[in-house]
């Protein structure tokens, strides 16, 4: 496989995912289990999204910077900050940490 | 000021839409910012310029191809870097059962919808108040970051390791912060509250005994539990 081929087939294979998933019939997703299933799933992915991004690196469970941001980020929702608000914080505060330690 | 309800969805004031608009600028500046570290990345992996620029422009979807030139970059074989990408990308597919329903894509135009299925398009756009904000959500930040994120793709391949890492700047930090606010409007509801909670600790628990992707496919039986349970309830309901 030359790294074109490699790239390409990624690619498709990356689009033909998404596609896929807007493929779904719609007797299927109105059937009440698949409604229900279907309208938690990007919670669920992105709630898991956001611990894996924050407190791990490939396969290790680590605590750096980004923990300080996901805490301010945490505390500027709560006081019900305007999203960039919560965004501009949470890069301020991981920026600030790691030029401290 | 009147109450809105999905079903007058024309009546969207425009400072809500604004809002959205200027919601997605953000999150695609953070992106795009990433996506110079990408750009330099993929060179720094091998690939030519214009093959870094391929898969930002035709696979479009980050995770999947930070993890495509971590692999080529690591001396990996190529099918492991394709397999690994593919993998990544599997939650997009996800996504698209939730966004059928609110985008309504048909004919040519599902075509289309479905290369900006990502994680941060899908973000935009559930819990929305209204279908309307949930569409212009979703393609505000679909168009806004499918260009900062492919523009940012080609700096990063051009001028390479001369811009820095943009973790310097904590960009890396922005997609989780950004996730979390949007999630939080969702969160008001039990049920999504404890789906969230359950595939966090699921997903955090699995990072070290699975490959890199699979925790957070799996932290979406959390979904697939609490759908299907409610679904036995219901059955034993009627049956009685």
């Amino acid at each position: 496989m030359t790294l074109w081929t490699a790239v390409l087939l990624a690619a498709a294979g990356c689009y033909l995912l998404k596609l896929a998933g807007l493929s779904v019939p719609q007797q299927v997703l109105e059937r009440p289990a698949v409604r229900r299933t279907a309208a938690l799933l990007p919670v669920a992915l992105l709630a898991a999204l956001v611990v894996v991004q924050t407190f791990s690196s490939g396969q290790r469970l680590v605590l750096d910077a980004r923990a300080v941001g996901l805490g301010v980020a945490l505390a500027a929702v709560l006081l019900r900050a305007p999203f960039i608000v919560v965004v501009a914080a949470a890069t301020v505060a991981t920026a600030l940490t790691r030029l401290i330690l | 000021m009147p109450r809105m309800t999905d079903l007058d969805t024309q009546t969207v004031p425009t400072d809500a839409r604004r809002a959205v608009i200027r919601d997605a600028a953000a999150i695609g500046v953070a992106t795009g910012a990433y996506g110079v570290s990408y750009g330099a990345i993929g060179i720094a992996a091998g690939l030519s310029v214009a093959q870094t620029c391929a898969l930002s422009l035709l696979a479009f979807t980050g995770a999947s191809q930070f993890a495509f030139v971590g692999v080529v970059g690591g001396g990996g074989a190529l099918v492991s870097a394709v397999a690994t990408a593919l993998l990544l990308g599997t939650r997009n597919a996800f996504y698209g059962l939730r966004l059928t329903s609110l985008l309504d894509p048909r004919g040519l135009r599902r075509l289309l919808t479905a290369h900006v299925v990502i994680d941060e398009t899908t973000a935009m756009a559930v819990g929305r108040r209204t279908p309307e904000l949930a569409r212009l959500g979703f393609w505000a930040t679909a168009i806004i970051l499918f260009s900062l994120w492919n523009l940012g793709t080609l700096i990063g391949a051009l001028a390479g390791s001369a811009l820095g890492d943009p973790r310097v700047y904590g960009f890396d930090a922005a997609a989780p912060a950004a996730f979390l606010a949007l999630l939080r409007p969702q969160l008001a509801s039990r049920r999504a509250g404890a789906v969230a909670i359950a595939a966090a600790l699921i997903a955090i628990a699995l990072v070290p005994l699975v490959p890199v992707g699979v925790p957070v496919l799996l932290a979406g039986a959390a979904a697939v539990v609490a759908g299907l349970w409610r679904a036995t309830n219901a059955t034993v309901e009627e049956n009685r």
